[in-house]
């Protein structure tokens, strides 16, 4: 039984999250205890920031800049500053663990041959009685392309079982299924270089400088040069402030705004006949789609004056050269796919693509988001990006790894739906690897109720993250700089990570742990051979090749000396690709780019009387996806402790609510209580909750479970509440929040 | 120190900025993010880990999200070591005014009070006066201090000027008038005259209406 065996406040009380304020040994270790620099890079965010690592024996104790990598020249934002903290951490898992309501903290530690065995009984059981889909694998793009290679092979040859999702699901699919079907291809359109070539910069629902720090200096370079910035935002974001036309939505409503773009490009005909007849299909029906779309509609649906959407059309349609950029702001929704078609109509339109400074490319959200949906961890994929369902495709990925393809299983659920056929008693165990589903998923309630139905729970991970509380069996694995491998950043590079330090204590390396089980449940065979991440690599380089992400030409050595190798890359002497479509060749069967017809419609919910207003949910710099490595960073938590309500003073006074009063925020899931920060930095019709905390500082107790049809991406970004001021602040919301603040002050957090 | 995994450490890049007198140390707080960057990676320097020496405020978060860092001005003539008694406060000869001598600062806090911008800080738990040194470790290697090499936005920057000016739009500034007096520092700040802005009374003009001043077109402005 899959439950927290004891209380959560013991179970915090004892793995976290604490605070590690200082590196090993204090901050006056004397710097040349250091006896290596290992260079590899940050573990949070796309962008994939090159580092040193500072080692002293089997610690990290620091970090030096890179300043020779090209994409970030030494840059970081404060996660990557501070990630070395997380190495040494108390927090950090030495051992396996078994569910014991009677030990200390809930959990036991026990052997690995306790562990396995255990594990390896209960997957064997659960598939015996219910068959052997119903043991489920959940999985998580911090891993490193070996990683989520092994881990595509491993769910379907060793556990045997279609349903294996991963965390992607919540982030960059949106923009996938578009970009798959629209452009042939699902990869951001350019290195981002081309970024400071563009003319115009559009940014739709990209909150860049809090979710990608670094593309704001390829920004910044590029209005050195004179470009001009379109930022579509509820939020006057940090990169917004110095927009040219700022595009001020309302939340949901983006593909009316971009659909009314396109209209007045057409009106106007700012558009290029040329490239679309050379190059695309589907025009006219794309075109069709918007005939009533004039920015007085537009303005109606979407509350921008007709007079910005004009302006933006302009810069956009008389630009000779542009790149749109675009986030989980538009993907983040029941429209997600649409809203990603809508900008990559604008691109087609205007004969943005393959051009120097022109593209239209989602930013990646997750460290390994891009590599992590190409290589096979997502329910619907084989190696290459290739497709599960296509006889073709899984009759060669059946050759490359020596089983018949009837072995392979078929198409199964995506991360969502998981939780929902756990519900549904269909699912019954479940093992998941760096993925923190009671923070991410939308609904928190609905996916701890799952979480407890289940009949056994397994969970590899390095920090007991609030999901592992309720795990029967934990597996310690390990840290990103504990193991090697290669990611693939936002632009399509892929990188080497290398090395620093030995998982501590018996923690041991993932692969390792899933390396073992496969060969306990009788199907070593096919994955005896590898004894190194680098043979993974060698064998999704074959698995890759001619699909749709073919890293064939690929290989470490050339990662190391070329400072990262851009895919498609076929041949090993191929240069790699920094710029898709050029030449204006795009990669569907008959090398046209295909617009598609998008109508606008409502979200999955709109407000109404009872609940009269918009929440939308997002980042902040400091924190990284569901916490579980930032909250346990002392300096990253002490620069946003905990999550506030941006509201705007219109609707605060409406409610009267003053800046820094507690607020209890209701949606038709639950309720949560936070404190107010006041600003006209946001829409007065719309309220903002960062996502990173736990609990009851969760914002996703509050968001809906509702799916963008074709993605399955939850609808995030919007959602309807109300609110009530409960008081004046000060009381501490969340039990965790008191541990933060009594540990943040003291004088040595590391003797605790 | 060897990169164990391509044999080539820092020391590669160590000549960065070696022996170059040209370089400027550059803030231009218009393109500010307010990440934080700095203050974490400064907290990161050899002479005092674990405290940053630089401020990132934010101007007004009511109204806006302009953030603005605030490092030392490394002033040519540092009014902090003209008033201070102990003679703790020490300009190199590379124009960089440093932290107070540990043995020498008496904890007086006259340098505080008395920097133009704000910048030396009392620490009073080590009983001493602490300031942004300009990463003397770093910068004598020729390396780039913390905060300008880590901040994403470059509105941190440091180079040459002639790299500035390839690179970057806007003019450097290191003159001050507070009242009577006139301040020049090593650190610069970049300034623009391409769009005056409703404060400009001398040419008379009529403050222009920008979005920022009512993002959301509440009062129907577009
Ligand atoms: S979190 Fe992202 S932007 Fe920040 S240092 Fe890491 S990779 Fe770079
Ligand atoms: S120059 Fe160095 S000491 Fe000064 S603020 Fe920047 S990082 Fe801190
Ligand atoms: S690092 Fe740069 S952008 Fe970030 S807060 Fe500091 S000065 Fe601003």
């Amino acid at each position: 039984m899959a439950t927290r065996p004891v209380t959560e406040e013991a179970l915090v009380e004892r793995y976290g999250p604490h605070l590690n304020l200082a590196p090993p040994g204090g901050w006056q270790r004397d710097g040349d205890e250091v006896d290596r620099l290992v260079r590899t890079h940050c573990c949070f965010c796309g962008q994939q920031c090159s580092l040193y690592l500072k080692v002293a024996g089997n610690e990290v104790v620091g970090f030096e800049p890179d300043y020779a990598f090209p994409f970030n020249e030494g840059k970081l934002c404060p996660k990557g500053v501070k990630r070395y903290l997380q190495g040494s951490h108390p927090d950090r898992l030495h051992d396996p663990l078994e569910r014991d309501p009677d030990a200390p903290g809930g959990f036991r530690t026990v052997t690995w041959e306790r562990a396995l065995s255990r594990t390896v009984d209960e997957i064997q059981r659960i598939q015996e009685r219910y068959g052997n889909d119903a043991f489920a694998m959940l999985s998580g793009v911090s891993l490193t392309n070996e990683k989520s290679y092994l881990i595509g092979k491993f769910a379907r040859l060793a556990l045997g079982t279609a349903n294996l999702d991963y965390n992607g699901r919540l982030c960059m699919v949106s923009a996938g299924a578009a970009n798959k079907k629209s452009l042939g291809i699902d990869r951001a359109s350019n290195a981002w270089d081309d970024i400071p070539r563009a003319e115009v910069i559009y940014l739709a629902g990209a909150n860049v400088a809090e979710c990608a720090p670094i593309t704001t200096s390829y920004i910044w370079r590029a209005r050195d040069h004179g470009a001009k910035l379109i930022v579509q935002d509820p939020r006057v974001t940090p990169i917004a402030r110095t927009a040219d036309v700022f595009l001020g939505l309302k939340p949901g409503t983006d593909s009316a705004l971009l659909g009314s773009v396109l209209h007045v490009l057409i009106a106007r005909d700012w558009i290029d006949h040329a490239f679309i007849e050379a190059h695309t299909e589907g025009f006219d029906a794309a075109a069709e789609a918007v005939r009533d779309y004039t920015p007085a509609w537009a303005s109606q649906v979407t509350g921008v004056p007709a007079n910005r959407i004009f302006d933006a059309a302009e810069l956009w349609g008389t630009s000779e050269t542009g790149m749109l950029l675009h986030a989980r702001g538009i993907e983040h929704q029941t429209k997600g796919v649409e809203n990603v078609m809508a900008c990559i109509n604008l691109g087609l339109a205007t004969g943005k693509y393959g051009r120097p400074g022109c593209g239209v490319t989602t930013i990646t959200g997750q460290g390994n988001g891009q590599g992590g949906r190409e290589h096979g961890h997502k329910c619907d994929q084989l190696p290459g990006n290739r497709d599960i369902t296509n006889p073709e495709h899984r009759a060669y990925i059946a050759d490359v790894w020596g089983c018949a393809e009837s072995e392979i299983p078929g198409k199964g659920l995506t991360a969502q739906e998981i939780i929902e056929a756990i519900h549904a008693d269909e699912i019954k165990g479940l093992l998941s690897i760096c993925f923190n589903p009671l923070v991410s998923l939308p609904d928190t309630a609905h996916t701890r109720a799952a979480l407890e139905k289940l009949e056994f729970y397994a969970n590899i991970d390095f920090f007991l993250s609030e999901t592992a509380q309720f795990a029967d069996v934990v597996l310690a694995g390990s840290l990103h700089e504990e193991d090697e491998g290669t990611s693939t950043s936002a632009e399509g590079r892929v990188i080497k990570i290398n090395q620093a330090i030995d998982p501590p204590g018996n923690a041991r390396k993932d692969w390792q742990i899933l390396l073992e089980i496969a060969r306990r449940l009788g199907r070593g065979r096919y994955f005896d051979h590898f004894v190194s991440t680098q043979d993974m690599f060698e064998e999704l380089r074959v698995a890759s090749k001619g699909g749709a992400a073919d890293y064939y030409g690929v290989t470490w050595q050339r990662v190391e000396d070329e400072q990262g190798v851009f895919w498609p890359c076929p041949e090993i002497g191929h240069p790699g690709t920094r710029r898709l479509y050029e030449g204006g060749r795009f990669y569907t069967p008959n090398g046209r780019g295909r617009f598609n017809a998008v109508s606008y419609r409502d979200p999955a919910e709109v407000v109404d009387d009872e609940y009269p207003i918009w929440l939308t949910t997002g980042r902040v710099v400091s924190q990284y996806l569901s916490g579980t490595q930032t909250r346990r960073i002392g300096p990253l938590v002490t620069q946003y402790p905990e999550p506030l309500l941006e509201i705007h003073p219109q609707l605060a006074d409406r409610h009267g609510i003053a800046d820094g009063d507690l607020v209890r925020v209701t949606s038709r899931r639950n309720s949560m209580t936070l404190p107010a920060r006041v600003v006209t930095t946001i829409r007065p019709d719309t309220v903002f909750i960062p996502y990173h905390w736990a609990g009851a500082q969760a914002a996703n107790q509050l968001t809906n479970r509702a799916l963008d049809p074709v993605s399955k991406i939850p609808e995030y970004k919007v959602s309807t509440v109300r609110i009530e001021r409960l008081g004046e602040r000060r009381a501490v919301v969340d039990s965790r929040d008191t541990r933060l603040y009594t540990d943040a002050n003291a004088t040595s957090p590391r003797e605790r | 120190m060897e990169d164990a995994a391509t044999g080539t450490g820092r020391a590669d890049v160590g000549e960065l900025y070696a022996g170059r007198d040209d370089v400027v140390f550059v803030i231009d707080q218009s393109r500010c993010i307010g990440c934080n960057a700095c203050v974490a990676a400064c907290a990161e320097c050899g002479t005092h880990r674990g405290e940053s020496m630089i401020h990132l405020e934010y101007v007004d978060r009511g109204s806006t999200v302009q953030t603005a860092p605030m490092v030392c001005m490394h002033c040519e003539d540092p009014t902090c070591a003209e008033v201070c008694p102990a003679d703790a406060i020490k300009q190199n000869e590379d124009g960089v005014v440093q932290t107070s001598l540990k043995p020498r600062c008496i904890g007086c806090s006259n340098c505080v009070n008395a920097c133009p911008f704000g910048v030396p800080k009392y620490m009073a738990e080590i009983d001493q006066m602490m300031k942004c040194d300009m990463c003397y470790d770093r910068t004598s290697e020729g390396l780039a201090p913390m905060c300008a090499t880590v901040c994403p936005s470059e509105a941190l920057w440091y180079g040459t000027r002639e790299e500035f000016t390839q690179r970057r739009q806007g003019q450097l500034l290191s003159d001050w008038d507070f009242g009577n007096a006139h301040i020049t520092t090593k650190v610069a700040t970049v300034v623009t005259d391409r769009e005056p802005g409703p404060l400009d009374v001398l040419l008379g003009r009529e403050p222009q209406f920008r979005w920022q001043d009512d993002p959301f077109a509440l009062e129907g402005r577009g």
